[in-house]
């Protein structure tokens, strides 16, 4: 088995702006999600918005630099992640294809591992 | 070979180091004791043993080995003889070389090198880029498979249809690149054409139920079949038109015809199905000016429909050109003038050049020859190209 974390992007002004019932039928596939596949969840976890997101970044003197915002800006932010275990990649890319993503999609990375 | 030690190893990169050392048994072994009776079978045989040996070796520390299937226990050396596993193996191997989670450009690549045998050097002849661009490609793919366990089996039921394409769609693209070289000195890779030829036999030998691999195998024996007669003997381009159908390919204009109507069978027909249909007409019609392009048409508006690619809709323009006269096929070129992927395709302006041509038009006909010649980067259609500019009187 291995383990893979997946990565939910979306619009953030898409679901700021998204009317109140695609915003419980999101929540409800995530509850659903979860239930469903509690053997397979290590983890999981919605963040706050890329607005709330504080960056450092070191310079070369050693110093340093906090930012107000997210890493990189870009249209479809980080919104969630859960971990998952799964036997192989079309294992886990089963269980991702079950997770809501109105505002974007998922990325799946395999968790690397050091012996 | 490859297939079945990777089965045993579960990792491509050791399998290919087992099949190395095979072959080195097999110089030193078959010089002092002869030939086996099944070199074939001799050496997957030697090259399994050595990856069941090296997966002993390798056990301790087992874990930190990233696996492409969950390793199966070790098959006696009995267990080992060639039969319908060996199908098995290959037909696995496709799929994890043409899963989705692999970029196209190295599915192709991965394809060629471990299932047709290809040297990275060749596959990087193949596709025109330097051997450490095609071997960066290639590490990179294997790299993916393995850590992110891209698992070494056929994919389930439900999964097969789209899984299935992928491959098809591999194949055929290696089969176009083949038929026409985009760029170069030749018209026609040869070698490209045969590695998929050969891959489409395989699925159906392996898929024989599948329609859509009998219409991707029908398309290209129809397509291949004129192979002789596409190129004259001083090396120029022959259109269809006035290519010598005596010497087409009967047999394989045959094996060809019937495997479409094996494909046609199933409803709605998919795209290769269809497009081997075309094939078909045109391989059983005497002559040019006796084809049945209304038939041809018909298929094209169904294909459109199912495939709406630029390429396929700029095809059934011409065929409507050629059913209905230069006008409406004129129109129907035009009608797709604005079409974004077609704007720097060599053959939307040779097309609309033609037409004019044959409306008299020889002055827009001659700047729309200029333009595809701006377009074409091979050889042999830019002479053409140049020839019929010749053609048309200012």
């Amino acid at each position: 088995m291995a383990e893979y974390l997946v990565l939910i992007y979306g619009d953030e002004s898409a679901l700021g702006t998204s009317d109140a019932e695609t915003t419980n039928q999101m929540m409800k596939g995530h509850q659903v999600f979860g239930e469903r596949n509690t053997a397979a969840l290590r983890g999981g976890n919605a963040l706050q918005s890329t607005a709330t997101a504080t960056s450092i970044r070191q310079a070369a003197s050693g110093e340093f630099v906090v930012t107000d915002g997210p890493f990189a800006e870009t249209k479809e932010a980080l919104g969630g992640y859960y971990l998952v275990e799964a036997a192989d990649l079309d294992e886990a890319l089963a269980l991702a294809k079950q997770i809501p993503m109105p505002f974007g999609g998922v990325e799946v990375r395999p968790i690397r591992t050091f012996d | 070979m490859l297939a079945a030690t990777v089965r045993v190893t579960g990792d491509i990169d050791v399998a290919e180091e087992c099949v190395q050392d095979a072959y080195a048994r097999a110089l030193a072994t078959w010089s002092s004791s002869g030939i086996p009776v099944r070199p074939g079978a001799w050496l997957t045989t030697v090259a399994r043993r050595r990856a069941i040996d090296m997966g002993r070796r390798r056990s301790t520390h087992e874990r930190a080995l990233p696996l492409l299937v969950e390793r199966v226990a070790a098959p006696a050396p009995a267990d080992l003889d060639a039969g319908p596993e060996i199908v098995d193996d290959r037909l696995r191997l496709i799929f994890t070389c043409c899963h989705p989670a692999i970029g196209m450009d190295a599915r192709v690549a991965l394809t060629l090198r471990l299932l047709c045998g290809l040297t990275t050097a060749e596959v990087a002849r193949a596709f025109l880029v330097s051997e450490a661009t095609m071997a960066a490609r290639i590490t990179r793919a294997k790299k993916k498979i393995s850590m992110a366990r891209i698992p070494y089996r056929v994919p389930p039921l439900e999964e097969l249809p789209s899984r299935i394409d992928a491959v098809l769609t591999v194949v055929h693209l290696l089969y176009s690149t083949g038929h026409t070289a985009p760029v170069g000195a030749d018209l026609i890779r040869r070698d490209l054409v045969e590695r998929s030829l050969d891959l489409a036999r395989v699925l159906r030998t392996l898929l024989p139920e599948d329609a859509d691999v009998a219409g991707l195998l029908a398309l290209i024996l129809l397509t291949d079949a004129r192979r002789a007669t596409r190129l004259g003997d001083d090396g120029h381009l022959v259109l269809l038109a006035d290519q010598d159908r005596a010497q087409w390919d009967q047999d394989a204009i045959g094996e060809g015809v019937a495997l479409v109507r094996d494909a046609l069978r199933r409803r709605p027909p998919g795209r290769f199905a269809l497009m081997a249909a075309i094939a078909a007409v045109h391989a059983q019609a005497p002559s040019w000016d006796v084809t049945d392009w209304r038939e041809i048409v018909g298929l094209y508006d169904v294909l459109v429909e199912i495939w709406p690619s630029p390429v396929v809709a700029l095809n059934r323009a011409v065929a409507i050109g050629l059913a209905e006269g230069p006008e409406a096929g004129l129109a129907a070129v035009d009608a797709l003038g604005s079409e974004p992927l077609l704007a720097t395709y060599s053959y939307l302006a040779s097309a609309r050049a033609d037409f004019l041509r044959l409306l008299g038009r020889s002055g827009e006909a001659r700047s729309a020859y200029e333009e595809a010649l701006l377009l074409s980067e091979n050889a042999v259609e830019r002479e053409f190209l140049a020839d019929r500019l010749g053609q048309v009187e200012g």
